[in-house]
């Protein structure tokens, strides 16, 4: 057998219905569903075991849940996962560290500036350049960074609505979303997988008009927030799928690695950003958000209380950047990218003024531009871990160089992969239903998951 | 040494390694080889027959200072000093101890990872209570050493981090399972066995985790090819990214 053939014609899964180790295998493939429990219920056996996904609205992507059920009751739970692996932790062996940023970017594509933030501060420390990133950059990079916690917290409010049944939470939070987006777009040139936040700064200063639209989501957006408050805060139906549901306490989080607002609803304010500060978060004025309840009501309100501390943040980051001026990319043209970019009609681009400078008046600039961006700069040997507290928890990004210009090894220790850990844990004895709940409370983002 | 930026000398010197030397490399293995990207000499063209020798297995002398890179006795010699005191083994155990950028690394002998991550978590005085997973790395030029495996691990009580690096010959590829110590481990030791064949003895059902079950090879290696196909841009063809143009 050739190779090819081995690969492409050898199905591992055709004989799975015949081959069954125990039990009687249903499928429903759109046939009568009456007839199915008919049958279920004839087999004589209690035991019953479920595939949730990984094609279901309430698995947050393709996610695999495996469930034994004994009548309501879940028995076991086994998660499947990897069907969004996308090698990107290989792929960017073959990229300069540079393009790394936009590999990262695609990881958890609800966090992406976090992820970017990570890698470029892991690559910044193998330089051994971290104090000598430019103000401003470190300001909008953390400004950025708590837009995309607020963005990334809303849609796991907002999705988890929906998987309860509540529609009106759904839109209320894809709203806002929307709205944060509008800025990511004004500011990045995208709404999604930015590539902003790269090694050395960010892509670009931020254009005339993001002040006066940052200004106004500031306005909107706590009355938005209290306007959630009030749907959900105190809602008897909310109350009674969250409350008590999904309990993990601390040493369950402790043993299992859990970060992020699944540990702070069990009371320990636990937080990167204050605990062991980067990018100048010890500067800041905020609060950690716990709660003591251990439950998924808990971490709703840790996640609605960050989105406030968030705007607080952000607030301090506009009335800064009104006085800090100056560049946004490291002054060493050895790592810095060449041009300062722009947003033109189709996306962020070189600046027309840089092209027209190499290709008209400078000979240098051209060969210097020309080596720095097919070559890359090269990062001293070494390895590096860099934590950030992404809206899930402890995002570390694992570097490895060996003293050239392509990262070595990337790895990423990705908190919905660590996280979603415990769904067993929190699921195990309780009802069917409350799996949703579960799930939905660690907010689990599959292309983070996966990689 | 000449070659060097003074800066570079002083940040290495602040990192307290003292290799990386061209002469300390030259007794090396080679790790890998290519056309461009040759640095040190007059030739400017960029061409020079690359050749980039394995790093050098160095250790920090002590003090190891702490993450600020002080030069006098801090953090990390706290965490060695309760560690050599605790652990009866350390010698045999810890291989070096290497402080870079501000982190601390402890190469770890794989037959004592066990007793040391049991230490590291129990002591009071150390309490790394939490491990951030494990990372996979593989250094095909690295003979004995060849497949690494990477454990951050983190204090919530002291605020505190360090790193275990723990490595296996690839004719051998066998480490002892954390799972029984911290049990995070769990996905993470399967991860890195679906993507670098390390077998993590003890694991209660080491299987592949991202990869379907009967995927042949371990894809993050570096002998495993990243595949690709040629595609055409604007009448060019440009070939896969493992086979363009490489600089170093």
């Amino acid at each position: 057998m050739s190779p090819s053939t081995k690969y492409t014609e050898y199905d591992a899964y055709a004989a799975a219905a015949e081959e069954a180790a125990e039990g009687r295998v249903f499928d429903v493939n759109g046939q009568d569903w009456d007839q199915v429990v008919a049958d279920a219920r004839d087999s004589g056996d209690e035991r019953l075991v479920v595939n949730m996904g990984p094609q279901h609205p309430s698995t947050h992507g393709v996610l695999r849940l495996i469930l034994t059920l004994d009548g309501e009751t879940v028995d076991e739970c086994r998660l499947g996962i990897g069907y969004l692996h996308t090698g990107i932790e290989k792929n960017m062996e073959y990229r300069t560290w540079t393009q790394g940023a936009t590999f990262v970017t695609r990881m958890d594509y609800l966090a992406p500036i976090f992820n970017e933030t990570a890698y470029a501060l892991g690559v910044e420390k193998l330089l051994g350049i971290t104090d000598r990133i430019p103000e401003r950059a470190s300001i909008i990079r953390v400004m950025m960074m708590e837009l995309n916690r607020i963005s990334s917290h809303l849609v796991a409010i907002a999705t988890f609505g929906l998987e309860l049944g509540a529609t009106t939470v759904m839109l209320n939070g894809f709203i806002e979303r929307e709205y944060t987006l509008d800025l990511f777009e004004e500011i990045t040139g995208l709404r999604m997988n930015m590539a902003y936040v790269r090694p050395g700064g960010v892509a670009q200063d931020l254009p005339s008009g993001a002040m006066s639209k940052l200004r106004d989501y500031l306005d909107r957006m706590p009355e938005r927030l209290r306007a959630m408050r009030k749907l959900m805060d105190d809602n008897p139906v909310y109350k009674a799928r969250t409350k008590d549901i999904a309990y993990l306490d601390l040493t369950g989080c402790t043993a299992l690695g859990i970060t992020g607002p699944i540990l702070r609803s069990t009371g320990i304010p636990w937080d990167l950003r204050k605990s062991q500060p980067y990018c100048g978060y010890e500067t800041y004025d905020f609060e950690v958000a716990t709660e003591t309840t251990c439950d998924v009501y808990g971490r709703y309100l840790v996640r609605m209380k960050e989105m406030e501390e968030s705007l607080k943040i952000v607030e301090q980051c506009v009335e800064r950047l009104q006085t800090v001026k100056g560049p946004v990319m490291i002054e060493d043209k050895k790592i810095g990218w060449p041009a300062q970019l722009a947003i033109g009609a189709d996306g962020m681009g070189n600046s027309p003024r840089h092209i027209a400078h190499i290709m008209g008046t400078s000979m240098e600039a051209l060969i210097h531009h020309f080596k720095l961006v097919t070559e890359g700069f090269r990062v001293p040997a070494g390895q590096v871990y860099t934590p950030v507290e992404s809206p899930r928890g402890e995002l570390g990004a694992h570097l490895v160089s060996d003293g050239g210009t392509r990262p070595y090894r990337v790895h990423f220790r990705e908190p919905s992969f660590t996280n979603l850990q415990a769904a067993p844990a929190m699921a195990e004895g309780g009802m069917v239903a409350d799996v949703i709940a579960a799930v939905a409370s660690i907010d689990p983002v599959m292309g983070g998951v996966d990689r | 040494m000449s070659s060097q930026h003074p800066e570079q000398q002083a940040e290495q010197a602040a990192d307290r390694l003292p290799a990386q030397r061209p002469e300390d490399r030259s007794e090396q293995p080679i790790a890998r080889m290519g056309m461009f990207g040759i640095s040190g000499s007059g030739d400017t063209s960029g061409y020079g027959g690359l050749v980039v020798r394995q790093a050098p297995k160095v250790s920090s002398p002590r003090p190891f200072g702490g993450p600020d890179g002080a030069a006098e006795e801090g953090e990390f010699d706290e965490v060695a000093d309760a560690l050599e005191r605790l652990l009866p083994a350390f010698g045999e155990a810890v291989e070096r101890i290497v402080v870079h950028r501000g982190e601390l690394t402890l190469h770890v002998r794989r037959e004592h990872l066990l007793e040391v991550a049991r230490t590291l978590r129990d002591a009071p005085e150390l309490r790394y209570e939490m491990c951030m997973g494990v990372s996979g790395v593989h250094y095909p030029a690295d003979e004995g050493a060849e497949l690494h495996a990477v454990y951050p691990l983190l204090s919530i009580t002291h605020n505190r981090r360090i790193r275990l690096d723990v490595s296996c010959p690839d004719s051998d590829p066998h480490i002892p399972s954390l799972v029984g110590i911290y049990p995070t481990d769990d996905w993470h030791e399967r991860e890195t066995f679906d993507f670098f064949g390390i077998v993590f003895d003890g694991h209660p059902a080491l299987t592949r985790i991202m990869m379907p079950d009967d995927w042949v090879g371990h894809p993050q290696r570096k002998d495993y090819p990243l595949g690709g196909i040629p595609v055409e841009y604007r009448g060019a063809e440009i070939p896969p990214p493992d086979q363009r143009r490489s600089y170093t």
